[in-house]
């Protein structure tokens, strides 16, 4: 095939190229990831298939299994009240592994709507969610989301009545957080599996709420 | 180890600015919140981020703040909180 492309000095389009992997900034953090990791697998500490599993792993997590939760949560009252009390072992019961950072599960009520953030840094239930969104480690959602969360929810399309309590759960520490939104009306007499569809990953961050059918 | 601290204390943050991985959020040091929940035992961050083994363990606990204790600005109404994961060590009681 003949290439006709000179994108380098004759780009036709108004919108700027994405930069190539290799000519971002190489920055000193990215040097220390390599050299550790080169290091532990010439010390065979594990091998560089080990490490390409686990990223797999890690990468096949998705919200699809929290979701499964949700809907078991909301079919099952006695199901609700452990998952509750236990997020893992919860997890468990559903042949789920949500790994072993302790995980809570915070209810969504007509009284109060909870919401997830991680001020210092970007600690995310990635055992039941996946890989976090960008904008969930951003700073401008780290910062906003603790001070101003009703303005950074109406920017998702979430209002929340002034006679509702926001609650903000900074994920400083130890745990990890989940939200456990509320059933919407007209879901009554769906089955479990139609329900885990309903149930998106903003929706167990806190950012949105599950609109009634 | 037992807990210092009961669900529905009020407790205040040290107002205190040591160097090192700390995991106590500075926008909530020297404020007042209520605890809602004992979480547990958990091996020191501060210590365990520098290669040490994090002992004695610390209770992690759940304290509740008003934002409007927060933030002078806030917009929204007094009931909207921030709940924060706060080690033991941060915390003093406050007289009832």
């Amino acid at each position: 095939m003949t290439d006709h492309h000179h994108h380098d000095d004759d780009w036709p389009y108004p919108h700027p190229k994405q930069p190539d992997t290799e000519d971002a900034p190489f920055t000193d953090h990215m040097a220390i990831t390599e050299a550790v990791t080169e290091l532990l697998i010439d010390k065979n500490i594990f091998t560089a298939d080990d490490m390409r599993k686990m990223v797999e792993y890690i990468d096949s997590k998705s919200p699809a299994e929290g979701a499964r939760m949700i809907a078991r949560a909301w079919t099952d009252p006695d199901f609700k009240a452990r998952m509750l009390d236990d997020v893992n072992a919860a997890a468990v019961e559903m042949d789920i592994d949500a790994g072993t950072i302790p995980i809570r599960c915070v209810e969504n009520t007509p009284k109060a709507h909870n919401v997830i953030v991680c001020t210092l840094c970007s600690c995310y239930p990635r055992m039941l969610l996946g890989l976090p969104p960008d904008w969930y480690k951003s700073r401008a959602y780290r910062s906003r989301m603790i001070r101003e969360p009703r303005a950074v929810l109406a920017e998702f399309g979430t209002e929340i009545s002034d006679a509702v309590e926001t609650r903000v759960h900074d994920s400083t520490a130890d745990l990890r957080y989940m939200v456990l939104p509320m059933r919407p009306k007209g879901s009554e007499g769906m089955e479990e599996n139609a329900l885990a569809d309903l149930v998106t990953r903003d929706s167990m961050i806190g950012v949105t709420v599950i609109k009634d059918l | 180890m037992n807990a210092r601290f009961a669900v529905g204390d009020k407790v205040r943050v040290r107002e205190a600015y040591p160097p090192g991985h700390i995991r106590t959020p500075h926008f909530i040091r020297g404020k007042e919140g209520t605890v809602t929940a004992v979480i547990g035992d958990f091996a020191n961050p501060e210590e365990l981020a520098y290669g040490r083994p994090g002992i004695p363990k610390q209770t992690l606990y759940w304290v509740a703040f008003p934002q409007t204790g927060l933030w002078p600005d806030y917009a929204g109404p007094e009931h909207d909180t921030a709940v924060v994961d706060v080690f033991d060590h941060w915390l003093v009681g406050e007289q009832q």
